[in-house]
């Protein structure tokens, strides 16, 4: 009666479904973890584009002791650390950004209304801008202008005049 | 390998085992029969042209472009950290950023360098004479060791390889005395090929490297 059974099985053709062999699920894990680290990758790439010309947030996420051939259980600490490093970034963005937003109404503050900021100073830097300036509010005419509540914002460019040998030019202009 | 007037790149092997692990993998060389010598004046101005075309912007930008995306992923792939060991167009992206050019140094620097950074492809130079027969990658084997450097390299370390013995790391140093050097008279430019850089872009890399090379 059983053989009978399976000989209409094979005959009709039913698929038998049979487990994938350790090897082949392994390989298709490592695969897997691969192309999660591939998007991982891309976002932490344009976060990177995007968070420039901010300093000082790290992207290192530390090598696990290649060139070679990363097993299933490294191939997930890679997938892992590249997921905690961009969260971190994220994070430390939206500060930046939100402490940016905080600095730029503070100028619009500044300029509005210079006497109730003296000597207050914001940098490009602050507020997310790659140059070197500075907006100060000074007093008008030194002295004169604090006694007599005169200030005025003053824009400095900041960069220093180029220096130094630049490499030398192989051919005329 | 010549085809009509075009220069066809030879196809290297790869250890079977990493071709079914780290698909899309490949080797591609060509011997340039000449040696490095100086740049001529033309080669030291194109080098120079590069070096105004290419400034921060692209520099910033450079990991979302395709080719030297494709290899920041395959660094992580093999365990490597490209921000701790930058890919080969990223270093050069680098050095010009803090050199404010890319410097001349001689011939055969100055072509990989332009064939680099032009196509994002990683590109090596070998003394063609001091290689024994076709070049490969594969894993190292126990016991094995890369010339001039201290210790046994750790049992499966990806090596670019001839058929007797390992020749560099994958994307790492050179074994001792199988580089270009002044007294090398042909020279094998080899190109690594990982997932997502497409054939084309490698043989573009190679030609134009060869071409500077035979300007």
């Amino acid at each position: 009666m059983a053989e009978q059974i399976a000989e209409d099985r094979e005959r009709a053709g039913a698929a038998v479904a049979l487990p994938a062999a350790p090897r082949d699920s392994a390989r298709a894990a490592r695969a897997d973890l691969r192309r999660q680290i591939a998007r991982l990758e891309a976002q932490l790439a344009e976060l990177f584009a995007s968070a420039f010309p901010r300093r000082g947030i790290e992207w290192r996420v530390g090598a696990a002791g290649g060139p070679r051939v990363l097993g299933i259980a490294e191939l997930e600490r890679v997938r892992d650390a590249l997921a905690a490093r961009l969260a971190e970034a994220r994070a430390e963005l939206a500060r930046r950004h939100a402490e940016e937003e905080r600095k730029r109404a503070l100028l619009e503050e500044m300029i509005a209304f210079p006497e109730r900021h003296p000597f207050a100073r914001i940098t490009a830097a602050e507020i997310g801008q790659p140059s070197c300036a500075t907006w100060e509010v000074r007093p008008r005419w030194g002295p004169v202008g604090v006694l007599a509540n005169w200030w005025r914002v003053k824009l400095s460019s900041g960069c220093p005049l180029a220096s130094g040998r630049l490499p030398s030019r192989p051919y005329a202009h | 390998m010549v085809l009509g007037d075009e220069v066809v790149p030879e196809a290297g092997w790869v250890a079977p085992e990493l071709r079914r692990e780290l698909a899309g993998l490949a080797l591609r060389y060509l011997l340039v029969e000449r040696g490095p010598g100086r740049s001529p004046k033309r080669v030291r101005e194109r080098l120079a042209q590069l070096s105004d075309r290419f400034s921060g912007p692209q520099a910033i930008n450079l990991r979302h472009r395709s080719i030297p995306h494709a290899y920041r992923v395959f660094f992580r792939h093999i365990g490597l950290d490209p921000d701790e060991q930058p890919t080969p167009v990223e270093a050069l992206a680098l050095e010009r950023m803090r050199r404010g050019a890319f410097v001349s140094r001689n011939l055969l620097d100055d072509a990989l360098t332009i064939a680099t950074i032009e196509s994002g492809v990683a590109l090596q130079a070998f003394d063609a004479d001091r290689v024994a027969d076709r070049l490969g990658i594969r894993p190292s084997a126990p016991g094995e060791v890369l010339e001039g450097r201290p210790g046994e390299l750790p049992p499966g370390t990806l090596v670019i390889a001839d058929e007797k013995r390992p020749l560099a790391l994958l994307f790492g140093p050179m074994a001792a005395g199988r580089g270009v050097e002044r007294a090398t008279s042909r020279m094998l430019i080899a190109a690594i090929q990982v997932a997502g850089v497409p054939d084309i872009a490698v043989e573009e890399a190679i030609w134009l490297c060869a071409q500077v090379l035979r300007s």
